[in-house]
């Protein structure tokens, strides 16, 4: 049981890691503002979702759990704000002549 | 492993170090420092220091990050005009000559430090119990060095009245920074109603753990402080007037009860800022629960800048 999970940690980090690569790889390579969050984005939810997931198993104790937990959601809802206002202040750039 | 891990912070540590003072726009240098201060939060970690590492990455990237970046907005339009001067050949080497032997000094300053170093982490365990506190660093911070703590209470305190002394005239007791106006709909009013209750419980839980695990009240007020500014800056409350009675009271409220207490140690137990045997935690309690207001209040002010508008009519 306990190979089990841990096995079910080191693949989800590692599919985590995985979205982190790909989040920076966009960040670095896609030509525009909204492009670049939306890679960056994919990194934080998803990235950090994984790695979240990954490392629950590993946690002792459900408080410990739910504090990763919170701070995935935290993370999720701070990145989803943030990228919505940097893509309107790009917008409005973009708009003015 | 890990030491290849350690490794590659610190070289990307000392890359990010070198960007952020060559890089030419003052907005990518302040961006450079932020992550500066987080990986720099990182290394605290690794090194074990998670009461640093706590305060370095609220403190040190955080609040002076966004207070540097408050001075980029501020100097935008003089940066254009600032950069075509630039320094004559004779102040670049001198300034390369002082930064390189300052750098010397440090790392040699680092080479000669005796082996085993000096510490009094042996003298400072034995005393914890006295102390009522779990957290041997909130016990060096409030017991064993409070001197040092109320002096650095008291500056914050001293700072703001600098900053404020920049009000103009017109200004002066009133309110600072500009009136944010945003859709009240928006996502970032919404985002200052969700967050806030949040960070608050999160703001206290820390400040309340600091007392037997790392956090502590600059930790917890630097998050309580970003609380409010977020909610000033979705414009859904407007910043005080640096006049109110109460505002004023409440920022000097932390370090007078702080010396009220160490003149009752002078009083009850024989020296400045002792603490009579057995209440020791009640005091520290005390104390800490003055600062936290004075902190977050001081914080926010120092990011809302002097008064610009709303003065005495």
């Amino acid at each position: 049981m306990s190979a089990l999970l841990d096995g079910f940690s080191v693949v989800a980090v590692i599919a985590g890691a995985f979205f982190y690569l790909a989040g920076t790889v966009g960040l670095l390579r896609f030509p525009d503002a909204y492009t670049r969050l939306h890679a960056l984005t994919k990194a934080d939810n998803l990235g950090l979702a994984l790695v979240v997931a990954g490392l629950l198993p590993q946690m002792d104790g459900l408080l410990a759990a739910g504090k990763l937990v919170l701070v995935w959601l935290l993370v999720l809802l701070s990145s989803a704000v943030v990228s919505q206002l940097i893509a309107r202040s790009a917008r409005r750039r973009e708009a003015r002549p | 492993m890990s030491t290849v891990v350690s490794a590659a912070v610190v070289l990307l540590l000392l890359w990010l170090a070198v960007w952020t003072v060559v890089a030419r726009d003052a907005f990518l240098a302040v961006a450079g420092f932020v992550v500066y201060g987080l990986l720099l939060a990182l290394v605290w970690v690794r090194l074990a220091g998670i009461d640093v590492a706590l305060t370095e990455a609220a403190i040190g990237g955080g609040l002076t990050g966004a207070l540097l970046l408050g001075a980029v907005g501020r100097l935008r339009g003089t940066e254009a005009a600032t950069a075509t001067e630039g320094a004559s050949a004779g102040a670049r080497a001198g300034a390369a000559v002082l930064a390189v032997a300052v750098t010397a000094a440090l790392m040699l300053g680092v080479l000669v430090l005796p082996e085993p170093v000096p510490t009094l982490a042996p003298l400072v365990v034995p005393a914890m119990p006295a102390t009522g506190v779990g957290n041997p660093i909130t016990g060096v911070l409030l017991a064993f060095r409070a001197l040092d703590t109320l002096l650095e209470a008291t500056v914050l305190v001293i700072a703001l009245i600098g900053v404020w002394s920049f009000a103009p005239d017109r200004a002066w007791g009133g309110r600072p920074g500009p009136r944010y106006q945003t859709d009240p709909d928006g996502v970032l009013a919404w985002l200052a109603r969700v967050l806030p209750p949040i960070g608050v419980v999160i703001g206290i839980y820390v400040f309340w753990a600091g007392a037997d695990h790392p956090g502590g009240k600059f930790q917890a007020a630097t998050i309580l402080a970003a609380m409010w500014m977020l909610v000033q800056m979705a414009g859904l409350s407007d910043a005080p007037r640096t006049s109110h009675r109460g505002l004023r009271a409440g920022i000097v409220a932390g370090p007078l009860v702080f010396i009220a207490v160490g003149v009752l140690g002078l009083w009850a137990a024989g020296s400045f800022l002792a603490y009579p045997p057995g209440l020791a935690k009640p005091l520290i309690v005390v104390i800490e629960v003055a600062l936290l207001p004075t902190l977050v209040l001081v914080l926010a002010l120092l990011m809302n800048g002097p008064p610009r508008r709303g003065g005495p009519a």
